[in-house]
């Protein structure tokens, strides 16, 4: 056999070596047996057996989660539910399709609810939907094996989640290096592709350099010493890298940059030694919006205090709900839309439910107390916006001091995300700035970051792009207000010294990405050498 | 026996996934016929279906109707109007 060459997208860097796995779409294929008794039977069983196995997932969970499979044991113990789809079997119909149906009548009433909860409930019906699908073809979720090269168009996070990730890789054909699982990805060291094409059958080997964007399918024994090889070398890199990850950036000539880290989860913080950074530059709030219901103040306070704690005085920023776009949240983000990147979404969502986003600021301004918290607001595109929730903000600290609760103002800052703040920088009064540069790049190249045949458009490193973040840098420079860069960009050793040339000197990013983060911002000189 | 009665929704989400679930369970700890409607004269839902109580997809400020027929039937009325005054104990 001879080897195969495949290019994509890194999404994560890393290397790994193994046997090729593919995850399967969920649906399989149905074979009727076109008796209406027999197929009957076969659907009875398949929801029985569907009901089993998320009673026993139920044992486990807790919290939100327990509460969404026991909706879903109630609901497909109803024989109400099944009753559509055994009239159509009675009338000739294949069980896969009757129930197929049936559900999908079931989703369509949700869907078209005025009422965003129930709206929301489509989603429940969904997983119901495949999950009796999948018994009844017999396909289901397979385990991922370890060590393994994971091929799939696409991947959940909640299977990303569930999966043992030593030595193994994860190639899509679709996804984007921006996509949730990419972040999740590059937050744990995996190796991760995407915008893949090609022959990447079960079973085959696999050599993936993912810094790269590299695959070699049955690589010949030259390939795997050059493999190897080169494997070693940057793990050599890296280990000179971490040796000096506890110490702060400096570039060759000795200007001190400030290392931020990019944050989804506390839980990423548990392993981390805080001296690796100078702050936390974005804590992202979508994942605490993740259950069914949304949390109140003193769960959003609790998180915010354990994260500002662990930073121990140094900046923590905050960023307020960035949900729409591609983070939907059930019964918050509109369904539907056209074209959600320029929908309702970041602060246009939250000024759209003020209670919501009043929750949220209440929790920062008393988390504020515990540390040195930031607020940050995101996809900010005109100044009345930023002034709404300066007001808001207003309204909250009053309330808090009238009621006496334990509370401080937290500064206010906007990201620049939206070419047109990025541009008229100065008619924006806030009190610092982060440059976005995943949805900067987006929304000034036109090119859709999920989209990989225009992905190699969308490059930070473009001068239409640069010369915007120069624009905030000057404008930050000018008033005295903090410039950070907290969109992938940030630790991209391939781009880092284009955005120190340029003037930033706050660049944030995953915990993953700090050590050769540093050892690119070690090898720069700002002023070329005599 | 037969028993009637009326509750408002007052709780946030409404007759949402939980408080239906919740709805279905009290009812069928009860022996008698139990529906429900959204008007006093139907059309008449099921109390003890999960699946067709969210159907109904009663969102807060909707008034249930409640009409029973059996031997616990105005024991059963009363429980579940009370249920639903409690908020369905969620808030």
């Amino acid at each position: 056999m001879t080897a195969v060459r495949i290019h994509g997208r890194c999404a994560a860097p890393g290397f790994a070596l193994g046997p090729i796995h593919r995850v399967a779409a969920r649906r399989g294929t149905y074979q009727s047996s076109g008796a209406p008794k027999t197929e009957a039977a076969r659907l009875t069983a398949a929801i029985a057996s569907a009901s089993a196995a998320l009673e026993a997932s139920m044992t486990s969970a807790r919290g939100e989660a327990r509460d969404m499979l026991g909706f879903q044991v109630a609901m497909l113990s109803d024989a109400a539910l099944a009753e559509r789809a055994f009239h159509a079997i009675e009338a000739g119909d294949p069980a896969d399709q009757s129930w197929a149906t049936a559900l999908d009548q079931e989703i369509a009433g949700y869907l078209d609810s005025a009422d965003e909860y129930f709206r929301a409930r489509a989603s429940d019906f969904k997983d119901i939907k495949a999950r009796v699908l999948g018994s009844l073809t017999g396909v289901s979720q397979q385990p991922i094996p370890r060590g393994a090269i994971v091929v799939a168009d696409d991947l959940p996070p909640s299977l990303f989640l569930a999966t043992d990730w030593t030595d193994s890789a994860l190639l899509l054909r679709s996804g984007s290096p921006t996509s949730h699982v990419a972040i999740l990805a590059r937050a744990r060291g995996v190796p991760m592709v995407v915008g893949l094409n090609g022959d990447l059958a079960a079973g085959r080997f696999a050599a993936v350099d993912a810094a790269a964007g590299a695959v070699i399918v049955d690589p010949s024994p030259e390939e795997r010493r050059v493999f190897a090889a080169r494997r070693e070398a940057v793990a050599e890199a890296l280990r000179d890298a971490a040796a000096h990850v506890n110490e702060p950036a400096r570039t060759a000539d000795g200007e001190r940059i400030s290392v931020l880290l990019n944050i989804a989860d506390p839980k990423e913080l548990e392993a981390l030694n805080p001296a690796i950074c100078d702050g936390i530059g974005l804590v992202r709030t979508e994942l605490l919006f993740d259950g069914r219901s949304l949390p109140d103040e003193e769960q959003q306070l609790a998180v915010y205090r354990r994260i500002a704690e662990w930073a121990a005085g140094r900046p923590t920023t905050i960023r307020t709900l960035d949900a729409g776009g591609d983070k939907p949240i059930p019964g918050l983000t509109p369904e539907g839309e056209s074209n959600p990147f320029l929908g309702l979404r970041g602060v246009r969502l939250t000024l759209a439910h003020p209670q919501v986003f009043k929750t949220q600021l209440r929790a920062l301004a008393r988390a504020a107390v515990s540390g040195a918290i930031e607020v940050m607001i995101p996809m900010i595109a005109v100044p009345r916006e930023f002034d709404a929730v300066r007001r808001l903000l207003d309204e909250v600290v009053l309330e808090l001091e009238r009621e006496g609760t334990q509370h401080r103002r937290p500064p206010l800052g906007m990201m620049v995300e939206v070419p047109s703040a990025a541009i008229a920088i100065d008619q924006f009064d806030a009190e610092f700035y982060s440059i976005g540069s995943n949805d900067l790049v987006q929304y000034v190249l036109a090119a859709g970051r999920d989209i990989p045949s225009v992905a190699d458009l969308a490059k930070t490193d473009e001068d239409a792009v640069l010369r915007l973040i120069v624009n905030v840098v000057d404008h930050g420079l000018r008033t005295s207000r903090k410039v950070s860069l907290c969109g992938d960009a940030g630790g991209d050793p391939a781009i880092i010294p284009a955005l120190l040339i340029c003037g930033v000197r706050h660049l944030s990013m995953s915990p993953a990405r700090v050590a050769s983060a540093k050892a690119a911002i070690a090898d720069f000189r700002m002023t070329p050498s005599s | 026996m037969n028993g009637t009665g009326q509750a408002t929704l007052i709780n946030a989400v409404g007759l949402h996934a939980r408080p239906s679930v919740k709805l279905t369970q009290a009812a069928k700890g009860f022996t008698a016929r139990i529906e429900f409607a959204l008007s006093p004269d139907g059309p008449w839902t099921d109390a003890k279906s999960p699946v067709k109580v969210m159907r109904v997809k009663a969102s807060k400020g909707a008034t249930l109707y409640f009409r029973s027929d059996g031997a616990d039937a105005e024991a059963a009325v009363r429980a579940l109007v009370d249920l639903v005054n409690r908020k369905f104990d969620e808030e």
